[in-house]
């Protein structure tokens, strides 16, 4: 089988790039996709390790489960904050969503 | 040491998928064909699912991430159309948040991945036993009281919670 190291460079290399994204995009809905990245980086390390290691404990499968869960869960509310914040200010831009700067 | 077969060619596939869409989903201008880049990368780890063997993992990585999520950042993309091709695609920050990326990419290689591949020699990363738990016994562990039956409740608690503040927050007031 291919060795794990390989699964776990790719996770690592999607990863970084999510965080890239994360603190260098300015739309926010790339942002979002920067975090979905590293969401999927992170489930298939998850998944990764448990076939490799613990192919009988569910524990790594059930974990990348409810990492799925609550990847739903952020892109649903962070979608509708992004949606919300348009709606006032017509930008998607992080930054020039300053009011509560000092 | 890497025997040519199918196996190893998809997973190279797959590889290309995951690390080209990423690619693309930070490089590009057009939101629209970032969504699209992405489907490519979450199509990429469905099928790193089906190689590790868990099946049930990446039909809803399918129907969860790119028949859900995706379809969700389209709507948001399309309704907010007007930003969806910036002029600048990144902020000032970016070149601090390059070297960041590089560092956190060597660091993770150095401290975790290098360690795993020279484990020892030849037989580095291989798996432990090819008996796999399928399925069934997902779908056991995740109603099993000794198991995951409390944080499955807790996650559709929260599921429910989350699409009733998107709900909250998304609508109009007037």
């Amino acid at each position: 089988m291919i060795p794990l190291w390989m699964y776990l460079l790719v996770a690592a290399a999607l990863f970084c790039m999510g965080a890239y994204a994360v603190l260098a995009r300015r739309n926010a809905v790339a942002i979002l996709m920067g975090v979905e990245l590293m969401l999927n980086a992170v489930n298939i390390n998850l998944v990764g390790f448990w076939r490799y290691q613990q192919p009988l404990n569910m524990a790594g499968q059930a974990f990348a489960a409810f990492v799925f869960v609550i990847a739903a869960a952020e892109a649903a509310v962070g979608l509708a904050i992004i949606i919300s914040v348009y709606r006032q200010r017509k930008s998607v831009i992080p930054d020039e969503a300053d009011t509560l700067k000092g | 040491m890497l025997e040519l077969n199918v196996q190893t060619l998809a997973f190279f596939v797959f590889a290309l998928f995951v690390l080209g869409g990423g690619l693309g989903v930070i490089t590009t201008r057009n939101l629209v064909h970032g969504t699209l880049y992405l489907i490519l990368s979450l199509f990429g780890v469905a099928g790193f699912f089906v190689l590790l063997s868990a099946p049930f993992l990446a039909v809803v990585q399918v129907l969860v991430y790119i028949g859900a999520i995706a379809i969700l950042i389209v709507f948001a993309v399309m309704l907010t159309r007007s930003m969806t091709s910036l002029h600048e695609v990144v902020n000032r920050q970016w070149v601090l948040s390059t070297i960041v990326a590089v560092l956190l990419f060597v660091m993770l290689t150095v401290t975790i991945i290098l360690p795993v591949w020279g484990q020892d020699g030849s037989l580095a990363g291989q798996p432990v036993s090819e008996v796999v738990a399928t399925t069934t016994d997902l779908g056991k562990a995740l109603v099993d009281g000794n198991q995951y039956v409390l944080p499955f409740e807790v996650a559709s608690l929260l599921l429910t919670a989350a699409m009733i503040g998107a709900i909250v927050i998304a609508r109009d007031d007037e």
